[in-house]
């Protein structure tokens, strides 16, 4: 009762037959956009049951229009099986439905750009494989997969917890976006030398893993993070650094609250942590890290699964005395990580909505989907819960850890609203500058936590009130 | 009366019709046939470069976001920005690197253009390797500066460890100091040929005959260059600057290849500033307004230096 009242006030716009349609799932997702993860998480369990028919769910009929011809934008791969398998399924579906499509891959920091052209001029691609907060800067933009997310869900073991966060518009409550997962990272580590001070892996407390890396350097091995402006590397551990310390940008409301001791204690730690590093990380951009590990320069380092891809084919000896584990936990006590989040939407100016939603259905279908994820040995985790039990993740215990990077992370812009605010506070590298002030700049942690604080200021103050009477004009 | 009616009867027949005689008459003016001409290259300019450029006022005027159409808020947006940290460090960081970058590529240029302008042996092959960091791609060449100045595996550390001058890796693009300084070296290197090309130009104008004169009188080769050289290619000079300086002001490819403005802010300058925070930050109001910032400074610099050249003068 208590839970139906709860989800009762809190879908406001989202009437009971909608409710019924997107299941369980999706009115989770409904009014819990402000909500962290955990509570979302325990709401979705306190829930009543429903009785679902037994069996897989019927998919969605989407009648896919004849002699639809699809323009999809996404982003270069880091793996070569990437590439292959998509444009395998893509293949596949071409001659399944009689349509077209016409794929392009480029540079994944310029897909946000080209993506916001098409917002703007209203013509461009049908889909796009966005990032981030991407679906959040043009919502209205953007075609309702309630529809989809929900049978997909269903079907496959439900959609990790932040994947709700990414992919629901708050003001409405509908899908406007597919999550496709997420290029995790976990800590690599070079596993002899983790011995060689006296450690079996990297600990999973922060303190013992910055003492880890003192000992690590005294030896001569020392760690390396990008503290450059690194779109991927650079964002994803500072936030993480940040959030596990107990630290943010903004509350819930999206009121800015990083001048707080929570965040001070973060950058205390990071000082320490920095004078461990190999000296120049402060001009480190996201591929230093990869070439320096694979020259045998640092010991530990974040990344993604293509050092040990790279490692396996060139560098053996790298491959075999290396490995990883998720990040170190700090006093928060539960995993707070930031990985790149990639999810594709259908513009509304498209004249084959249904073809462009049929497409992303077939491709995210098992027969599909697991021979792709398989293919892209562990570097996109997915979003979709039963695509973890693929024989991908367990094949390689080297890969394991990056299997629950999606079900560990945390949105950008934690714990506030996704959306141009959010955005721009990323691509400002605030959170990245914020330790690097520390680090390099002789800020101290307030120093640095005040100067965080106007930068944020700028963009929650004058970009979330505005936006909204926008929309409801649109 | 008669006659009329078979002047009609003529042009009906399709003799000779009234508005082809007008139209010859037009082409054989100047003026008109001028005008004509010019129209597919002022269309050119007016929807290549007029036309963004009034959209890129109008929008620092905006507050348009990515998606999402805008609306006039007047000066907001140089308000928030006059406000702004980051805005106050990137225009310092604009203006040591345009003024220490274009006063550098001056003096080695002009004296690189000296040299060249002198007879010796492979002349025409120098002047055409001199131009080579100006004819190479600026990314690419960003690409190479890149890896100079890698924390681990630069060549000019390891050279100079090498050679036993230094006992650790230089951190060229780590500490805020040194990256605004690698980035000027960078943007040197690749802007001195413009400036020696030009002047080297401007100083084959120079009548020999002007220093065989001043030789006679007993002057030296300073006496010369301050009495001679100097005046004849100052002109030259305050164009070839001038350009420069707009160039170096508006730089983007390098800074964003080699540091995207990190560590910590120290080299963005206007061009990266506005780049990031209008395109992957989506504020395309803000980024028109910070680009728009550029414009009269520039404008200021090159009525200074036409003012300079007119006292000159």
């Amino acid at each position: 009762m208590e839970d139906k009242e709860f989800l009762e006030g809190e879908s406001e716009g989202l009437s009971r037959r909608d409710f019924l349609k997107t299941g369980l799932t999706g009115a989770a997702a409904v009014g819990f956009a402000g909500m962290p993860l955990d509570a979302l998480a325990q709401k979705a369990k306190k829930a009543p049951a429903k009785k679902e028919p037994a069996g897989p769910p019927e998919p969605p009929e989407f009648k896919v229009e004849k002699g639809a011809v699809l323009r999809v934008l996404r982003w270069e791969v880091f793996v070569q099986g990437d590439k292959d398998l998509w444009n395998k399924n893509t293949k596949k579906w071409e001659e399944l439905t009689g349509c077209k499509v016409m794929l392009e891959y480029i540079g994944w920091e310029d897909v946000r750009p080209k993506a916001a052209m098409a917002a703007s001029v209203g013509a461009g691609h049908d889909i796009v494989l966005g990032w981030h907060d991407d679906p959040h800067l043009y919502p209205d933009k953007l075609i309702d997969v309630t529809d989809l997310a929900t049978y997909l869900g269903k079907k496959y073991g439900g959609w990790e917890p932040v994947c709700l966060k990414y992919a629901i518009n708050p003001k409405t409550g509908r899908w406007i976006a597919i999550p496709m997962g997420g290029p995790v990272n976990c800590i690599n580590y070079r596993e002899s030398w983790v011995k060689e001070v006296g450690y079996g892996k990297p600990p999973s407390d922060i303190q013992e893993f910055i003492k880890m890396c003192k000992k690590l350097k005294a030896k001569g091995h020392p760690p390396g993070f990008a503290l450059g402006h690194a779109v991927g590397d650079g964002n994803n551990w500072t936030h993480h650094w940040l959030w596990t310390f107990g630290g943010k940008c903004v509350d819930k409301g999206g009121n800015v609250v990083i001048n707080s001791p929570e965040t001070w204690n973060a950058l205390e730690a990071v000082k320490e942590l920095y004078e461990t590093l190999i000296p120049g990380t402060a001009s480190w951009l996201d591929p230093h890290n990869n070439k320096a590990f694979l020259a045998g320069e640092i010991s530990v380092t974040t990344n993604g699964i293509s050092i040990y891809a790279a490692a396996k084919g060139k560098w053996p000896e790298i491959a075999n005395d290396m490995n990883h584990v998720n990040m170190p936990i700090g006093p928060v006590g539960r995993p707070t990580e930031l990985h790149l989040f990639n999810q594709a939407f259908i513009f509304k100016f498209t004249r084959f909505p249904n073809a462009c939603k049929h497409y992303l259905m077939f491709m995210l279908e098992e027969p599909q989907a697991g021979p792709w994820i398989d293919a892209m040995i562990g570097y996109v985790a997915p979003g979709l819960k039963a695509y973890k039990k693929l024989p991908i993740w367990t094949s390689d215990p080297k890969i394991t850890p990056f299997r629950e990077c999606i079900a560990n992370m945390l949105w950008n812009g934690y714990e506030g609203p996704e959306g141009p605010a959010s955005a721009a506070a990323m691509a400002e590298y605030v959170v990245v500058d914020l330790m690097g002030d520390v680090c390099v700049g002789g800020k101290t942690p307030k120093e640095a936590a005040l100067i965080a604080e106007k930068r944020l200021a700028r963009y929650y103050k004058k970009a979330t009130p505005k936006a909204a009477p926008k929309e409801k004009k649109a | 009366m008669k006659e009329l009616s078979s002047v009609q009867a003529t042009s009906e027949k399709g003799g000779w019709p009234q508005p082809q005689l007008t139209f010859s008459r037009l082409m054989e003016s100047r003026n008109f046939l001028g005008f004509l001409l010019v129209i597919p290259a002022e269309a050119i300019l007016l929807i290549f470069l007029a036309y963004p450029f009034v959209l890129g006022l109008w929008l620092g005027f905006t507050d348009t976001l990515v998606g999402r159409k805008g609306e006039f808020i007047g000066f907001e947006n140089y308000v928030s920005l006059l406000k702004d940290s980051t805005f106050w460090l990137v225009t310092y960081n604009t203006f040591f690197y345009t003024i220490v970058a274009v006063i550098l590529k001056a003096i080695l240029g002009f004296a690189l253009a000296i040299i060249l302008n002198r007879d010796f042996k492979g002349k025409g092959l120098t002047r055409a390797i001199i131009l080579l960091p100006w004819i190479i791609p600026t990314a690419l060449s960003a690409i190479v500066f890149w890896w100079l100045y890698d924390s681990t595996f630069s060549a000019i550390s390891w050279s100079l460890i090498k050679m036993g001058l230094i006992n650790h890796r230089i951190d060229f693009l780590g500490d805020p100091n040194n990256a605004r300084l690698s980035l000027i070296v960078a943007n040197v290197w690749r802007g001195i040929p413009f400036f020696t090309i030009g002047l080297l130009a401007g100083l084959q104008t120079i009548n020999p005959t002007l220093y065989e004169a001043a030789a006679i009188d007993g002057a030296g080769s300073w006496s010369k260059f301050r009495r001679i050289t100097l005046p004849m290619v100052v002109p030259l000079l305050a164009v070839v600057t001038t350009f420069s300086t707009i160039w170096t002001f508006g730089d983007f490819q390098l800074v964003w290849v080699i540091t995207k403005g990190g560590p910590a802010n120290a080299t963005h300058l206007f061009g990266t500033l506005s780049f990031q925070r209008a395109i992957p930050g989506g504020h395309f109001g803000e980024g028109a307004a910070i680009s728009n910032f550029i414009l009269p400074i520039l404008v200021l610099c090159v009525l200074i230096s036409f003012k300079y050249l007119r006292r000159e003068d």
